[in-house]
């Protein structure tokens, strides 16, 4: 059984192809980063016009690579929301037109959902139920999962996603784009410890982060400089805000486990990627002895093979879309009380 | 014109729910000020004066470009931040803001101008204290 995945949310666009649920014959992703990093960010009418351009050769590459051809694909599946619209649009529409021209299955997958599930393209793979951190430049949430397709939503941000975070404290002091990646490198010289910075959340009960409030400190803290003519120390600058960051997701993604009662936890999400996050969890899990799953980057960004293996579980399931399959903006949760 | 001082981002958000309560379908809220100034902040109290339930939260639209609430009008919450001016035809504004109230953050970016609107400016004063000065045109 081949399933053929698009995914086309934000700005990469991106195709794979995966057997049986779990042999990836190709995983592509076409990143529009340099496009992006002119303008210090992403343009949502840009991105959308670069995924039409990008989509046709890249599936095509993708076949080609995956050495099969479009008649041996049994299904094909994207991604239709959460995400930019404009974006979302262009994968849907091609997604359909294909699984309309090939007579095949059409599968919608939620790109959340696809985060959570990119840990089953490794070999080792959690048991469920587990606890999900969801962290990228859109989201920042904890997850209940129970199974592949049904998960609740612990806690979310209130305001600014973490990736946001560190793409605004990038703008803020002129490291361009992409920040999270720049500030964490700068970071590496850096002292952490210099500088203090909120913990926003960790006072408060519940699973709910914040990162809004430790944006207007960095900016604070560089304005007060600024103002006394003194230079800003960029790195351990960079050091505090991201110890900072991470300290808050690890704390809460412990108190999710320890909610929960369970003993596995996976790491999704663009920011999934950051070295520090993974270190700080990796070393907790052997202090605190619970299980950490942690994708590898590749599939942490955004990628197709993990909505392949979203699309494969509904598959099984015979959850099909209709042709006209809409796209949406912003994701809504079932939500666990605890 | 109102000049208001606000000492903690709770109080922002209190003046904002007072101005969110008299808003009516067809307003629209030019947001402008730098990172960190308190604009997410107003909305977050624009979206209680309009009824939009605790539990729903107003999450920066930097990424999704716009958000949607629902209160007893719908609220439309568009940042502007990652645009190009030329980008910003093409969100449809005045057609969102026929149907509810419409919040712009990063007004600078705007490349047109509303015939009516009630512009907020945000000024950084120290670390907790904000200037937001409210401009209605009538």
């Amino acid at each position: 059984m081949i399933i053929l995945a698009i995914e086309t949310s934000c700005d990469e666009t991106a195709c794979a192809i995966l057997k049986d649920g779990r042999y990836l014959l190709a995983n592509l992703v076409a990143s529009q980063e340099e496009l992006h990093r002119r303008y210090g960010g992403i343009v949502p009418e840009l991105a959308s016009r670069k995924h039409m351009e990008i989509i046709l050769p890249i599936t095509e590459e993708a076949l080609k690579k995956a050495n099969v051809s479009l008649e041996n694909i049994d299904a094909v599946c994207v991604t239709n929301g959460p995400g930019l619209i404009g974006s979302l649009v262009i994968g849907v529409s091609f997604a359909k037109a294909l699984a309309y021209g090939q007579k095949i299955p059409l599968i919608a997958c939620d790109h959340i959902n696809a985060h959570i599930l990119a840990v089953f393209l490794e070999k080792e793979r959690p048991p469920f139920p587990f606890v999900a951190l969801v962290v990228s430049g859109g989201h920042t949430a904890l997850f209940w999962v129970k199974d592949y397709l049904e998960f609740y939503l612990l806690g979310q941000t209130r305001d600014d996603a973490a990736g946001e975070a560190f793409d605004k404290v990038a703008k803020l002091l002129g490291l361009g784009y992409p920040g999270g990646r720049i500030i964490s490198r700068l970071a590496e010289e850096g002292n952490p410890d210099l500088i203090p910075l909120p913990r926003p959340m960790l006072d408060k009960p519940g699973f709910d982060f914040s990162f809004s409030g430790l944006k207007t400190a960095v900016v604070n803290y560089v304005n007060d400089l600024k103002q006394k003519g003194l230079s800003i120390p960029l790195h351990d600058l960079c050091a505090a805000f991201e110890k900072a960051v991470v300290e808050v997701l690890k704390e809460k993604a412990l108190a999710a486990l320890s909610a929960t009662n369970c003993q596995h936890l996976v790491l999704a999400g663009g920011v999934a990627a950051n070295k520090r996050l993974r270190e700080t969890l990796k070393q907790e899990a052997q202090k605190k002895n619970f299980r950490l799953y942690l994708p590898s980057p590749e599939f942490c960004t955004d990628n197709a093979a993990m909505v392949a293996v979203c699309g494969y579980r509904k598959y099984l399931r015979g959850e099909f879309a209709s042709l006209d399959l809409d796209v949406y903006a912003r994701a809504t949760f079932k939500k666990l009380s605890l | 014109m109102e000049v208001f001082k606000t000492k903690s981002p709770e109080e922002t958000e209190q003046l904002a729910e007072k101005l969110g309560k008299r808003l009516a379908c067809g307003d629209i809220i030019l947001l402008f000020g730098d990172l960190g100034a308190g604009k997410t902040t107003f909305v977050k109290g624009l979206a209680r004066g309009l009824g939009v339930p605790e539990d729903y939260y107003v999450q920066s639209p930097t990424f999704a470009i716009i958000n949607e609430y629902p209160g007893r009008i719908p609220l439309y919450h568009v940042d502007l931040y990652r645009l190009e001016p030329e980008d910003v035809y093409d969100l449809g504004l005045e057609e969102l803001a026929e149907q509810g109230v419409l919040v712009i953050e990063w007004s600078e970016r705007l490349p047109f101008s509303f015939d009516k609107a009630i512009k907020v400016y945000f000024e950084i004063l120290d670390a907790q204290e904000r200037k937001i000065i409210i401009d209605i045109d009538i």
